[in-house]
């Protein structure tokens, strides 16, 4: 059953399109990865999903609810999703236990606001003042009040910007937990690395369309693509394409009688397909 | 599935987030609540004479510092915060929320009305202690003075809420509506007495709700001998309810009417 569907989406901002034709299927459960360059109309669609921004055209459904309704059922459609909106600098002057507990009581079955806490780690900066965090301990309590409500449906806007590796690596575990739980989830990135460790799917757009839509490893033609082949040799590296590394390297072990120096046999990265698809759109 | 929480609930918890946001302020809180009681020192000591028959102009002062703070904890905090909050993504995160605009009003409402309280309650008492102010003793005064509380608060919040769409920016919010404020308050008879005014000035002033709001708290406080002085020889009470009531419904009406929760 999938959770949001997107047919034929338009907005414009004046005479700028900023989402030009969308369409999407986000199905119950997976994690679903929005990439695309800044001003390709990520956040715009997000929010139109969220019910912040109206749309000029396209039919939009959200759990069965049209976001951008107002009247009756608009507050039980808040309750059934969080939203992590783009880095934010509110409520500072709460502590960070105060600041879950109080949202916690804006829903109809809220998750355990202590629970909530430690989940996103800040058990130890309970009693802290929320302007005295870091940047990721903050953006960590902006998950915790997208979460603590219990939702189905959890948007994330850019929710990595400006971690550390490390911070990084625990906030995946901590999303990858919430999907293992049944939340969908839909995030906006535009970290390659963070939409290949997280997601199911990922759509690729740029300046308001959809260029493609698959699952990381096959996104682009890179299931198909071929492999690169590098070695050194005399002090010099060469590199070969072939759909058929073993054989290549099978003939360089005879060339060389040991090692074959510096060799490495790589993929297209996300990344490579990525920049190629966007490179193409120019 | 269960129910979501009442509006009147949420409210009620927003309020008391909001008293306590406001009093981590520490510099705000004493600026805010402490400035009458301040005002009222410097103005006490400068202006020592009679303004009538057994009338001190402390005692006419305090009358325009009550009325002052209903403005400033209302109108000047809603008119400044709200740009603030539209501008930190506070709004944005809250409407995200199943929370309705309702009981966000509603826990404005509750802190303005705390702060206002807390402000009479320590005006009152300076009054008494220093500057010789006497408290009315007929239940009716303080009647008339709880339903002046209850439209004044109410006006100066739903109109602080309304003029929030205003100020371009949160930052730029206070040089809107500060000024706004200082000039209501020397036209509608706060710094001096109202009568002394040219007459202009009193016209513009009768129009808006600061002016009914002073007379009506002087009603409360002066004696009655002192209806005398007022411009139309009597306290008009009827029609500063009436006013004021009507300013109450204007700003409920343009708030709910123009209210966002964010700038698209």
């Amino acid at each position: 059953m999938s959770v949001i569907e997107v047919r034929n989406l338009h907005k414009n901002y004046g005479s700028l399109q900023a989402v030009d034709g969308v369409d999407l299927t986000i199905e119950r459960g997976e994690i679903f990865a929005i990439l695309g360059p800044n001003g390709a109309g990520k956040t715009t669609t997000v929010e139109i999903l969220e019910g912040f921004r109206t749309r000029n055209s396209g039919e939009v459904k959200v759990l069965d609810f049209d976001p951008q309704f107002k009247g009756k059922g608009a507050r039980d459609f808040r309750d059934r999703i969080g939203i992590v909106l783009q880095a934010t600098s509110d409520a500072g002057d709460l502590t960070v236990a105060e600041t879950i507990h109080h949202y916690a009581g804006y829903y109809s079955d809220p998750r355990d606001a202590n629970e909530v806490i430690e989940a996103i780690g800040l058990g130890d900066k309970k009693k802290e003042l929320v302007h005295t965090l870091s940047g990721g301990q903050r953006r960590r309590l902006d998950v915790g009040l997208g979460i603590v409500g219990n939702p189905e449906l959890l948007f994330l806007d850019e929710p990595t910007t400006g971690f550390d590796p490390e911070a990084r690596h625990d906030f995946w575990d901590l999303i990858r937990g919430l999907r293992d739980l049944g939340t969908t989830i839909v995030l906006t990135t535009h970290y390659l690395e963070e939409a290949e460790a997280l997601a199911d799917r990922v759509a690729v757009i740029n300046r308001g369309k959809i260029l493609e839509i698959g699952t990381p490893a096959n996104l682009g033609d890179r299931a198909t693509s071929l492999a690169r082949v590098q070695w050194e040799s005399a002090g010099i590296m060469h590199e070969q394409f072939t759909d058929k590394p073993t054989a290549a390297i099978a003939k360089l072990m005879h060339e060389f009688d040991e090692e074959i120096p510096k060799l490495t046999v790589s993929r297209a990265t996300l990344e490579d397909i990525y920049l190629k698809m966007i490179e193409e759109e120019r | 599935m269960t129910k979501l929480p009442s509006t009147l609930k949420m409210g009620w918890r927003r309020g008391k987030i909001e008293i306590r946001q406001f009093l981590r302020q520490r510099e705000s809180v004493v600026f805010t609540l402490l400035f009458p009681l301040i005002l009222m020192a410097i103005f006490g000591s400068v202006f020592k004479g009679e303004i009538a028959n057994g009338v001190k102009f402390s005692q006419y002062f305090l009358a325009g510092m009550i009325a002052s703070g209903m403005i400033n904890s209302g109108f000047q905090q809603l008119a400044i915060n709200i740009p603030m909050e539209r501008d930190d993504g506070s709004l944005k995160r809250l409407r995200g929320t199943p929370m309705p605009a309702t009981s966000y009003f509603i826990g404005k409402l509750i802190m303005v009305l705390a702060s206002i309280i807390f402000q009479v309650i320590l005006l009152l008492l300076g009054g008494v202690l220093f500057f010789g102010i006497h408290l009315p003793t007929s239940p009716n005064k303080w009647l008339i003075f709880a339903v002046i509380m209850i439209l004044g608060t109410g006006g100066s919040a739903s109109l602080g809420v309304a003029f929030s769409i205003v100020p371009k920016s949160g930052r730029g919010a206070s040089a809107i509506v500060t000024p706004v404020i200082i000039i209501m308050q020397f036209f509608s008879g706060v710094f001096f007495v109202f009568t002394q005014l040219p007459k202009w000035m009193q016209d513009f002033a009768s129009v808006f709700p600061l002016k009914w709001l002073c007379q009506g708290i002087r009603s409360v406080f002066l004696p009655d001998a002192f209806a005398q002085s007022e411009v139309a020889h009597s306290w008009e009470t009827a029609r500063t309810l009436l006013v004021l009531a009507i300013w109450f419904i204007v700003g409920l009406v343009i708030s709910i009417r123009t209210f966002k929760w964010n700038r698209e």
